[in-house]
């Protein structure tokens, strides 16, 4: 038997293509912002912040380590309406991502911090820096440059994970290569041109993470 | 309509998570086969078998597992085979764990310091001798930490195998929405189900690789 | 008679930058030879292209009458049975204990069967003086322990010469005579050596003859006693100087 593949169908629904990659990189990045902010301010809260604080967040982590992305985004789109929080969505997409990388982006940056020597803080406080600014100004860059790499690969990961919400029609990447298959039945080649496509797009990601943050994030 | 209690969701989605772990066991042991072999194929001197699993390992790691059920599922049926959902996610699950064990593992392997490799050479043992009796045994325990860890990864990877059509946990708990219309009960219980399957083995890794660091120090 | 070690013409480069520039260099059957130089002199890399760890790109090398053949597996088999090596780090197995160490290679190269090379391994155990240690696991040995049982390891593949690459090296200074004791009595008993060795007092007991190797090439080469009194060139004499500092 032979199978005919044909690209053609598939390629010239480029402006679909195109605009799902917008969402996917959009909601990549806004999580990624927000997932890695809520990720350090989590760290403090694990390894500085009062015992009852320590603990709650310790359980959100792995609450949220331990559950499929999937039945989270289920929850927060179909179960929350439900206790009243009604969300669209992209909304509901947002939060989930943020949710779920924080809950790593936690962990990462802690293993970071407590990689820190004891010396630094020490040098710190005897120059009279209070305990905030100690964490802000003196713990945290070491530490972000030191665990960049994991938490770039994080963010792949939840950009890559980003493929479910089309589940609940937002219109990325996956729901983009879902339309287009359904209108012209070459399903095969769709998901083979969005996976590549894919593949670009975690290359390009990393690479200009890579790149940005040393210049941005963690910069002298 | 038939009333659905509280008992009734949970005995249905119970029903449902066994297949949740038969389908992750599936995975994770066919994972571990294929992992093995791509393993000594890129350990190997051989420069083609390198760059070869090196692009097996890139290709699944960079694409979304949803995109890769997708080509499974499409895929098969387009080789004029009879797909099914058990299938494509037996097959999709399984390269996938097979991408990721073969990269923890190189690691572990890269972890045995060269002086064991040359040791065993300078012995006049074989590159499989080598592997098999100096290096492999000490890359095992290394590797019992983060292999056990994957484990749940693979757990939550399965739910994703409801996306095209496989009824386990969390296809269980859509359609037990569908009939409830209870979907903030139903999906924290689908969250705490998960919960109950992939904490204790997060535990285990955790517990194992402290035990490891304990006993190099 | 036929040479146990004959190396001719041997080049060997790490990108662009060339360690080993032409080494010609014959070992007889018994003898004791000892190699010195500054690190980085290619003194290390010469003796890890006698077994085959380090590729060369040019000349040839032959072992008790086996040609090194880089990519065909079964020549370097071949060649590695008749060549032991030492290494300073010791690289016992961790895994298995002092007796499955030694036991391990003849056991799959020899195809040896397991209780003939137990026994073997006892009396290797005792001829490097560690009878009672069998059963320890390499890290509840120190150091000159575990260097024995590596000394004893190679030999029971029954090699035709051993390489030691400076294997007293890393260790605690109070260890290093047990060891050095054990590679004496190697060379009493006749076994053919070559080693890279800091250790000059023992290299100028110990060897039948001293090679001084300089910028990837055999700089001066004689008996230990010329060497040591009246070394001819200037890098040798400041070599020794440098050592008595």
């Amino acid at each position: 038997m032979t199978v005919e593949l044909d690209f053609g169908a598939v390629l010239a629904s480029w402006p679909l293509l195109l605009v799902g990659v917008a969402w996917t990189l959009g909601l990549t990045a806004v999580s990624a912002v927000l997932g890695v902010l809520t990720g350090i301010a989590f760290a403090w809260a694990r390894s500085e912040g009062p015992v009852l604080l320590q603990t709650v967040v310790g359980a959100y982590v792995e609450l949220i380590r331990n559950t499929p992305f999937i039945v989270q985004l289920f929850f927060i789109f179909f179960g929350l309406p439900a206790a009243g929080f009604r969300l669209s969505p992209e909304v509901a997409s947002v939060i989930a991502m943020v949710v779920n990388l924080s809950a790593y982006a936690t962990e990462i940056v802690r293993a970071g911090i407590e990689a820190t020597p004891r010396g630094q803080r020490e040098a710190a406080i005897s120059l009279a820096l209070s305990p905030t600014q100690t964490f802000v100004y003196v713990v945290t860059p070491p530490a972000l440059a030191r665990i960049w790499p994991a938490l770039v690969s994080q963010i792949i990961i939840v950009m890559l994970g980003s493929a479910v919400c089309g589940q609940i029609s937002v219109p990325e990447l996956t729901f983009a290569t879902s339309l287009i298959q359904s209108r012209n039945f070459r399903s095969f080649e769709a998901f083979i041109i969005v996976a590549a496509i894919y593949l670009v797009l975690a290359f390009t990601v990393r690479r200009l993470l890579r790149w940005a943050g040393p210049r941005f994030v963690f910069g002298r | 309509m038939v009333e659905f209690t509280l008992w009734d969701i949970l005995r249905n989605l119970a029903l449902a998570a066994r297949w949740t772990v038969v389908l992750s066991l599936i995975a994770f042991l066919g994972g571990g086969v294929v992992g093995a072999a791509l393993l000594v194929l890129r350990l190997s001197p051989s420069r083609i078998g390198r760059a070869l699993v090196e692009g097996y390992v890139e290709l699944f790691q960079g694409t979304p597992l949803l995109v890769q059920l997708f080509l499974a599922y499409f895929g098969i049926a387009l080789l004029g085979l009879n797909t099914s959902a058990w299938t494509a996610a037996t097959l999709a699950l399984t390269l996938y764990t097979s991408a990721f064990l073969v990269e923890i593992w190189r690691g572990c392997v890269e972890a045995v310091p060269r002086g064991q490799w040359e040791a065993g050479t300078s012995l006049a043992l074989s590159f499989s001798e080598n592997l098999r009796y100096v290096v492999l045994p000490q890359a095992l325990t290394i590797a019992i930490a983060p292999t056990v860890g994957f484990l749940v990864q693979v757990i939550k990877g399965t739910a994703l195998a409801s996306v095209i059509g496989f009824v386990e946990l969390t296809k269980a708990g859509s359609m037990v929405t569908n009939a409830t219309f209870r979907p903030f009960v139903v999906y924290s219980c689908v969250g705490l189900f998960y919960f109950v399957l992939c904490y204790p083995i997060s535990l285990v890794a955790k517990n194992l690789e402290r035990k490891l660091h304990a006993a190099h120090r | 008679m036929q040479p146990i070690v004959e190396i001719k013409g041997l080049r060997k480069s790490f990108g662009t930058h060339e360690v080993l520039k032409g080494i010609d260099l014959t070992v007889q059957p018994g003898e004791v030879v000892a190699i010195i130089g500054r690190s980085g002199s290619g003194k290390s890399t010469l003796l890890r292209c006698i077994n085959g760890l380090e590729a060369f790109q040019e000349g040839s090398l032959t072992v008790d009458g086996k040609p090194l053949i880089h990519g065909d597996p079964n020549a370097m088999r071949a060649l590695r049975q008749r060549v032991g090596m030492i290494f300073q780090s010791f690289n016992l197995f961790p895994h298995l204990s002092a007796g499955r160490n030694i036991m391990l290679a003849p056991g799959l190269v020899k195809r040896k069967v397991s209780s003939e090379a137990a026994d073997q391994a006892r009396g290797l155990l005792a001829r490097v003086g560690l009878t009672d240690k069998f059963d320890a696991m390499p890290d509840r040995l120190s150091g000159g322990q575990q260097q024995r049982v590596a000394i004893a390891r190679a030999l029971a593949m029954e090699p035709a010469v051993l390489l030691c690459d400076e294997i007293t090296s890393a260790l605690d200074p109070e260890l290093v005579g047990e060891v050095l004791r054990v590679v004496e009595s190697l060379a009493e008993e006749g076994m053919t050596l070559l080693m890279v060795t800091h250790e000059m007092s023992f290299a100028r007991k110990v060897s039948d003859r001293l090679i001084f190797m300089h910028q990837g090439r055999v700089h001066e080469m004689g008996s230990p006693d010329e060497l040591f009194a009246a070394p001819k060139t200037p890098e040798l004499r400041q070599f020794l100087s440098s050592l008595h500092e």
